[in-house]
């Protein structure tokens, strides 16, 4: 066995390994921490499968933005942990749980492994036509050129997860500050942290939404390093989200996925077909979707893990 | 003049594996939070140190990212560090 395999192998079941332990720990806090480290771990994995957008996307979002969610849900959930775990569910609704996992774990099992081997692919023909977009990052071009419907929908996903985070806020405070005010030690650490990171992170957050274009990257992956940054300097103190009245707020909020929606309408009258884009223009149209895609993303990203209004605004 | 760079390179990456190693022992031998947080970020340091130093060649990227980590670790066993400090760890 060669280094790489025993490598791929020793990777593959620490995967498995931290999976089963993640499903398996009785406690909530734990559970979280394994699924971070599942998501590192998935990420490697992925790298080692040359798969450098996905890895980076699955480090940001999903082991890191919903790392962090999950965290804040564990905490909150930690008062009524101990009587939430004592109730154990009945023998029959264990087994019926286990047996139904079961059965889809093994009709994806079937699934891929019934897969014919090539297996089909559309990556050749998208290859073939990158140079007619412009770009160099064929994934950049398969979300935005082949499967931007998909990409609008995820935009707007996002932002009506956070309507719905909005919306659990109780009537009084509406309109207030999202999470509880942070009032850290302006010579703490962690102010320290988040006065001397925000310069870089900010910078290489920018460069990642960038370099999409061309190399590994784009607007998620940048967006939650820029999220991230907001998130520490509001940890720390030194910032203070906005209330969600703001007009300008919502305004950014919906600017992304509208503009996208403009262009895409537009593409119908211009190259005859909704979210096609004319000649010549493919990219410069993606570039700007994906620049105004940046803030609401980011917004939205930071302020999810903010959290509901709890603090009302001033008057 | 490869086969000393080689040789360095084996040398260094092995004692960055050494370090690393020594780190995960202490993290699981030792007996309280303050004590596994010191042998944790002390090894981690040099263990990521030293295979950077093996790669020499293709380097820049790889210090920047190390002083992020040095940065990153240090500034989390700080706060590890208060939280037991205040008694908040559970063992």
């Amino acid at each position: 066995m060669t280094v790489a395999s025993t490598l791929a192998l020793v990777l593959a079941l620490l995967l498995v390994a931290i999976a089963a332990w993640t499903v398996a720990t009785r406690r909530t806090f734990a559970a979280v921490e394994g699924f971070v480290a599942y998501g590192l771990l998935l990420s490697i994995a992925w790298v080692s499968l040359k798969a450098i957008d996905v890895a980076l996307t699955e480090a940001a979002i999903g082991s890191g933005l919903t790392g962090v969610l999950l965290i804040g849900a564990a905490a909150r959930l930690r008062t009524t942990e101990a009587a939430l775990s004592a109730e154990r569910p009945g023998t029959p609704l264990r087994w019926l749980a286990a047996a139904a996992s079961a059965a889809v774990a093994g009709a994806i099992a079937i699934g891929v492994l019934s897969l014919p081997d090539p297996a089909p692919t559309l990556a050749p023909a998208v290859l073939e036509h990158l140079p007619s977009i412009g770009l160099g990052n064929a994934v950049t071009a398969v979300l935005l050129a082949y499967r931007g419907i998909d990409t609008l929908l995820e935009s707007i996903v996002v932002v009506f997860a956070l309507i719905g985070v909005w919306s659990l806020a109780p009537d009084r405070v509406w309109g207030g500050y999202p999470g509880p005010r942070q009032y850290a030690d302006p010579n703490s650490i962690l102010a320290y942290l988040a006065r001397v990171l925000p310069p870089i992170g900010i910078v290489v957050g920018l460069y990642i939404f960038w370099v999409g274009a061309d190399l590994p990257g784009g607007k998620f992956q940048g967006a939650t390093i820029l999220a991230a940054m907001w998130l520490l300097a509001m940890m720390a103190g030194l910032a203070d989200a906005p209330p969600i009245s703001r007009t300008w707020l919502r305004i950014l909020l919906v600017a992304g996925p509208l503009l996208f929606i403009a262009i895409g309408l537009a593409g119908a009258l211009t190259a005859g077909a909704v979210l096609a884009y004319p000649e010549g223009y493919a990219k410069l149209l993606i570039k700007v979707i994906e620049a105004a895609l940046l803030p609401t993303l980011v917004l939205t990203l930071a302020l999810l893990v903010a959290g509901a209004p709890e603090r009302t605004a001033p008057r | 003049m490869s086969v000393f760079l080689d040789i360095f390179t084996v040398a260094a990456v092995s004692a960055g594996a050494f370090f690393f190693l020594a780190g995960i022992v202490g993290l699981l031998r030792f007996p309280d939070t303050l004590s596994r947080l010191h042998a944790l970020t002390k090894a981690d340091n040099l263990g990521l140190g030293l295979p950077r130093a093996g790669g020499l060649l293709a380097a820049l990227k790889l210090v920047v990212v190390w002083l992020l980590v040095l940065l990153a670790s240090a500034m989390v066993s700080q706060m590890v560090a208060r939280v037991a400090r205040r008694g908040g760890s559970p063992s």
